[in-house]
């Protein structure tokens, strides 16, 4: 069992744990993830490990409620366990000093670029980040990303907080103003890192987007997290979860995303009635 | 004289007991649900059938066994109403009897060599063998065996499938310390994520496995060894003597045609992981799995009978699935049982057919695969004769789920990160195939990890090869 030794919300459905897994803690590097299941009869779930601290014996996730196993996990507390945590999984983020990186993170994609932009400024890079959110409320991480940035640049779609629109518009300013980027990660909803990959095409500028495909193991068993880059299908969970971005088939990631709609639906009216039987 | 010969009575001619069928549920009603399909013998069936054995001498059902089952030793104890001692019997080189009584291919080993199939049907050795394991168990009798003095010597076992069982259980026994590691949640390897409950209930695999934690065996689940620790670190910094691998082999292979990743199709090792490892059949587990109307499972092994029956029984009646195979039905690899209870539950066998291409709708999901029909040609490398195109006889299928059942290969997490384990170019472990031993001092290796995808019981013939040498390698 692996138990909770914090718990921070973050922002509204956004939630931040730190869990002790000691073995995973002392090998995890940057970009990886574990498979967690949160109890005898959940689904296992990738999670990107945020930070580790291996003294502790912690490793930090961040989970966004979306559905009804990432909100029966948020549901958790603090002295609670969840049932296993499998990793490190995948293959750690390739770190070198490219010069001038740029980081895109939209969403609960910034929990995953925040490790990264870390190894990158610790590899001697110029790391300038994008953190782009649907509103104010909805921003994660602004003071670590800070800390391990160079610039910080924060993004709202409804201009509640930082620059109105979405990083994609930053990131082709920045191009524009005649920047010059040897490097950009993009991690966020698929379509997103789709635009981001769109905006550097042209230039040619070395991009990597971290996907978040379906799993079951993590350990390529099941072939669910199959994504066709370039004229090769590879597996998210052991040649991944980073490819390069100009070559990723996002479509098909995003449909793969909705395969499972009409049982997630099911599942959320499994809580709602759930709910609504406590409250009678 | 010659009168006396003459006023002998005539020899009597024993009668032949026939060989005892084994009570099966109905088709109609076994595919409503994932309980066992084959229901066991009774007693009385059990001692009619081991009445048929002839305990001839030679007993060749032994060499014909890969783990060496004192069989007619076992089948005698039945036949004195000594059933548990039977079960006890045969666990003194296998752990796992009710297992192997279901899954093991008899009839390519202790059956086809028995000597009464000469003349007959052979012994239901594996019928046997289930039942007196169920029996054991049933009663709760089941034991642990007696364990040699502590040594002191710390052997990592790496993975939980039948030849990590294996290897763990024969050296508690010689008293080592075993850790075992395992990547999932639950210890069992392919019995527990790749074979449906209707053919291999968990509970019954849990039961059996249940022994080496009784003999002491520490556990240690959701490790992937290769990530979470190296090889080199289990010897290293964990201080273990020997490290047995026995990782099988988990990659699933595709058949790299257009359109494959299209929504809907899948690998049988996805399918048969949600529906047996996650229980997703189940309404009290949150994995969800999904099977449309018409399903094509691609592939003819036992996996691929596996996936079909399980798709029946998670789409319902109205569901249509069909095994879509290259070759002609004598070729097929599943066993002629698995084939036959397939074909009882309606399952469709469309041979000689062979996918090119899948097509989607605009959600990209696959609405249809684009077939070939195919005919047999000249015999190949496997002997098979080889299936050859027939041009222009390319025809549209319509098929909403497509189950990929073509076999697995090794994952390379190990090899990775052991540069001196040797691999072959299909990723297999290279050993020596007397010892198990591999390129790397104290580390050895069997199952799917050094032959590619085979059988339960050859992994846990390998496991007892290697436990064998790991024995003489602790001791030397």
């Amino acid at each position: 069992m692996f138990k909770i030794t914090k718990k921070k919300v973050l922002a509204p459905k956004i939630t931040r744990f730190s869990v002790e897994a000691p073995e995973v803690a002392r090998s995890r590097k940057p970009g990886q993830f574990v498979v967690i299941r949160a109890e005898e009869t959940s689904e296992r779930v990738p999670l990107t490990i945020v930070d580790s601290d291996p003294d502790k014996g912690t490793i930090d996730l961040i989970i966004q409620d979306a559905g009804y196993s990432t909100h029966c996990i948020s549901c958790l507390e603090v002295g609670d366990s969840l049932q296993d945590v499998l990793g490190p999984l995948g293959q750690p983020t390739h770190m070198e000093k490219f010069g001038t990186v740029v980081c895109v993170g939209g969403g609960v994609g910034t929990a995953v670029l925040f490790p990264i932009a870390k190894g990158l400024k610790e590899a001697g890079n110029y790391v300038i980040t994008i953190n782009g959110a649907r509103n104010k409320e909805l921003v994660i991480l602004e003071d670590e990303l800070r800390q391990v940035s160079d610039e910080l640049i924060i993004t709202t779609d409804d201009g509640s907080y930082g620059i109105k629109g979405f990083g994609t518009t930053v990131l082709q300013k920045l191009i524009d103003e005649g920047r010059k980027i040897d490097f950009v990660v993009a991690i966020g909803p698929t379509i997103m890192m789709k635009m981001v990959a769109e905006v550097t095409r042209p230039y040619k500028i070395p991009t990597i987007a971290s996907l978040n495909a379906m799993m079951i193991d993590g350990t390529g068993m099941c072939g669910g997290c199959r994504v066709t880059v370039g004229d090769e299908v590879k597996f998210a969970c052991v040649d991944g979860p980073e490819f390069d971005a100009h070559l990723v088939d996002f479509d098909e990631q995003i449909a793969k995303h909705h395969y499972y709609d009409h049982e997630q639906a099911c599942q959320m009216e499994k809580i709602i009635a759930e709910a609504e039987q406590e409250r009678s | 004289m010659a009168e006396e010969k003459r006023s002998r009575p005539p020899r009597q001619k024993k009668e032949r007991i026939p060989r005892q069928e084994m009570p099966v549920r109905p088709p109609e009603e076994r595919i409503q649900d994932f309980n066992e399909v084959a229901l066991g013998f009774t007693e009385e069936l059990a001692l009619t059938e081991a009445k048929r054995c002839l305990q001839c001498p030679k007993h060749p059902c032994m060499e014909g066994c890969p783990v060496s089952v004192d069989i007619p030793g076992f089948i005698h104890l039945i036949t004195e109403g000594d059933y548990i001692g039977a079960a006890q019997k045969i666990k003194e080189t296998n752990l796992l009897p009710a297992v192997c009584g279901r899954v093991c291919p008899q009839e390519e080993q202790c059956e086809q060599v028995c000597v009464v199939g000469k003349i007959d049907q052979p012994v239901a050795i594996g019928r046997l063998e289930r039942f007196v394991a169920d029996y054991e168990r049933e009663k709760g009798a089941v034991g642990i065996p007696q364990i040699a003095p502590a040594t002191g010597k710390k052997v990592a076992v790496v993975g939980s499938g039948p030849a990590g069982i294996t290897v763990a259980y024969e050296l508690l026994q010689a008293g080592h310390e075993v850790t075992i590691y395992e990547a999932l949640h639950k210890l069992g390897g392919v019995l527990v994520y790749g074979i449906p409950e209707f053919r291999l209930p968990k509970a019954i695999v849990a039961a059996e496995i249940d022994t080496i934690k009784h003999m002491g065996a520490e556990i240690k689940l959701d490790m992937l060894i290769g990530k979470t620790r190296t090889i080199d670190q289990l010897m290293e910094e964990d201080g273990f003597d020997a490290v047995f691998i026995g990782t099988g082999a988990g990659l699933p292979m595709f058949l790299n045609l257009p359109g494959e990743n299209l929504n809907g199709i899948s690998s049988a090792n996805e399918f048969l992981t949600r529906v047996n490892l996650m229980k997703a059949y189940r309404d009290d587990y949150d994995t969800p799995v999904k099977v449309g109307k018409k399903v094509s499972v691609i592939g003819a092994g036992n996996v691929a009978m596996d996936a079909a029956r399980s798709a029946k029984r998670v789409g319902g009646e109205d569901t249509e699935v069909s095994i879509v195979y290259r070759r002609a039905r004598d070729q097929m690899p599943a066993r002629a049982e698995e084939i036959h209870h397939a074909e009882e539950e309606g399952i469709i066998f469309n041979l000689l057919n062979n996918p090119i291409r899948f097509i989607g709708d605009d959600k990209h999901n696959v609405i249809q695969m684009e077939c070939i029909k195919m005919e047999l040609g000249e015999p190949d490398d496997s002997g098979r004769r080889r299936p050859v195109a027939i041009k222009g006889s390319e025809h549209i299928i319509d098929t909403d789920t497509v189950i990929v059942a073509l076999g697995t290969t090794p994952r390379k997490f190990i090899a990775q990160t052991t540069p001196d384990l040797k691999t072959s170019k299909w990723g297999t472990f290279l050993v020596d195939e007397e010892t198990g031993e591999t390129t790397k001092k104290g580390v050895f290796a069997g199952g799917d990890i050094v032959t590619g995808s085979a059988t339960v019981i050859k992994a846990m013939g390998a496991g007892r090869v290697a436990a064998k040498s790991i024995k003489e390698y602790l001791a030397g």
